[in-house]
């Protein structure tokens, strides 16, 4: 029976020679989850990734992706995986790549038939689809990569840096196709330092510290947790601030001139706020609700070193 | 099976690439040159008329010759065209995408080498038969054991293939090359040593020569190809020339050359399981 994990792993660690790569890797992600999995460039999270899908074995520990064990090449047939720097065999063109990765996947031949045209037009590859891989664009690569890991309609997709060096375009393809892809409840693993992509795909993270997962958050209690608020504002009295105070969900409240600070419990507090100055004659001229972000959160947690 | 779309997939990388049709080319070459000079021997032994035991000779010879050369680009051609396809592919990663589908490592490694050796016995056909046929028709001599022979050189080749993979199942491509041509070397220096000794009774010799073709039974290979082929006038008389065995490697050497190219076919599956990627 299948469980409601798409990956688990327990304590895996690898060491190459002398040096430690990833100490120890606990973590699970749940099936029709996007999840997001952040560190420093060197923090092991490549390493992690190739432990997942079998490429490197760990020294020890272990773990399961669609309920079988790490390696096991069946489970690889409901799991799609973009690489991080999309080296494939540039002799093959488009099409061709494709064939043979719905033949490595034992994809029946119609259904490679109509999935390969499907897939080229999503990544708006169409038009170049005779041509080889050696004349392509970095974004190109990516996106023909991007199509390699949907052949199959997986259960899982291993995303590696999808979007590192990317223009625009290609980022909102990868965003978009991350937003599909959890509207149809498959899972996404995603490997980024990019904060930006991740907090707007990402239902949960975990950070990766010295091969470390050294914190897991839900996105939404983040970003849904206390704020700050600064508010522009013109005849505050020494009465109202008092009555802020008196409010338990309202904190830290300071009155500068026109300028007002304070902390809220959550959003749900702006227009009780808002409400609460203009019935006492203030004029408002702005509210600006500070939300703590992935990337404060990222500093906090993972800190500057490490080289990005 | 996904060896097959591999072994495909290793012979459409040789198309590409234009492997194919070099080889293919360097061949036809190779045929037209020996044929010609095939030819004008022949027309100088027919214009001084030469004794028939002479011309029986210089035609055992030049068949074996060409032979040789068979052989020697046949294990060139192996050598040099598997060399990095294991090793290549981890060093650019094209590797990744192929193991993160549902393909099992061994099947990567039997897949190429299956590719591999179609596209060798093809070569081997081309130019071994190519070469009987033309000393066919300019001299009337066709050799003893003609498919034997070309078997123990299409065993050479594949002997050499399996080394080749082991190699890159472990090192990078250039070490592995070092370590490919190496080995072949010892074993021709070995398999000269060998002959040497036979010629002047020197058992020390042949013992050194026998002792190499263990290391690497690729020379051995050759010459129990050569004695297969060599006329038996030219195995009387006896003398020492590149191409011809007067020291014979016993068949056993030929059950030993199987044993080590299907371990060595193991053990690169083994260390290409293992390894991390």
């Amino acid at each position: 029976m299948p469980s409601d994990l798409a990956l688990y792993t327990r304590s895996l660690k690898k060491v190459f020679d002398d040096k430690v790569a990833v100490q120890d890797l606990s973590l699970s992600v749940k099936r029709g989850e996007v999840f997001g999995f952040l560190g420093s460039n060197g923090a092991g999270k490549t390493t992690s990734v190739k432990m997942l899908l079998g490429l490197v074995h760990p020294t020890s520990g272990d773990g399961l992706m669609l309920d079988a064990p790490l390696g096991n090449h069946r489970a690889r047939s409901k799991v799609g995986f973009l690489p991080e720097h999309f080296r494939f065999h540039d002799w093959l063109n488009a099409e061709e790549f494709l064939k043979l990765h719905a033949d490595l996947y034992r994809l029946p031949h119609d259904t490679a038939q109509k999935k390969i045209p499907e897939l080229l037009e999503l990544v708006a590859l169409t038009p170049h689809r005779k041509k080889k891989l050696r004349e392509f664009s970095k974004g190109m690569l990516q996106r023909v990569g991007l199509a390699q890991a949907l052949l199959n309609d997986p259960e899982l997709v291993i995303l590696d840096e999808p979007t590192s060096g990317l223009d625009p375009a290609g980022r909102r393809l990868v965003r978009d196709i991350i937003r599909d892809l959890k509207g149809r409840g498959t899972s996404v693993f995603l490997n980024s330092h990019l904060l930006s992509e991740v907090e707007i795909t990402c239902d949960r993270v975990a950070f990766i510290k010295n091969g470390v997962v050294v914190r897991e958050e839900e996105l939404h209690k983040l970003t849904s947790g206390e704020i700050s608020v600064e508010i522009k504002a013109k005849g505050t009295t020494k009465e109202i601030e008092r009555e802020l105070r008196e409010i338990k969900e309202i904190g830290n409240v300071r009155v500068d001139g026109d300028h007002l600070s304070l902390t809220a419990s959550n959003e749900d507090q702006l227009p009780r706020i808002n409400r609460l100055l203009v019935e006492r004659g203030v004029e408002v001229f702005s509210i600006k609700p500070q939300k703590i972000s992935l990337e404060d959160l990222f500093f906090e947690i993972v800190g500057t070193e490490g080289g990005w | 099976m996904a060896a097959f779309i591999i072994a495909e997939l290793t012979f459409l990388e040789a198309a590409r690439r234009k492997i194919l049709r070099m080889a293919l080319i360097v061949s036809v070459v190779f045929l037209i040159v020996y044929g010609l000079g095939f030819s004008e021997i022949q027309k100088d032994l027919i214009r001084q008329n030469s004794p028939i035991i002479l011309r029986s000779e210089i035609h055992n010879f030049l068949t074996m010759a060409g032979l040789y050369v068979v052989n020697f680009l046949g294990i060139m051609m192996t050598v040099l065209t598997s060399v990095d396809t294991l090793s290549g592919e981890v060093a650019s990663g094209t590797i990744h995408t192929l193991l993160a589908k549902p393909v099992r490592r061994w099947e990567i490694v039997i897949g190429k080498w299956l590719g591999f050796a179609i596209m060798i016995t093809l070569y081997l056909i081309l130019t071994g038969i190519g070469t009987l046929i033309i000393a066919y028709a300019v001299s009337g001599y066709a050799p003893p054991n003609v498919f034997k022979g070309l078997a123990l050189i299409w065993l050479n080749c594949l002997l050499l293939l399996a080394v080749s993979f082991f190699g890159g199942s472990v090192f990078s491509t250039i070490t592995n090359g070092v370590m490919v041509f190496g080995l072949y070397g010892v074993a021709f220096v070995g398999g000269w040593v060998e002959q040497l000794g036979s010629i002047l009774k020197n058992q020390s010799a042949v013992e050194v020569g026998v002792m190499t073709s263990l290391i690497m039974p690729s020379e051995a290979l050759w010459k129990r190809a050569a004695f297969e082929m060599q006329s038996p006038l030219a195995t009387a008389l006896g003398g020492i020339t590149p191409f011809s065995a007067t020291s014979v490697p016993s068949p056993i050497m030929i059950g030993y050359a199987v044993v080590y190219l299907t371990i060595a076919l193991i053990m690169t599956i083994r260390m290409f399981s293992r390894r991390d990627l």
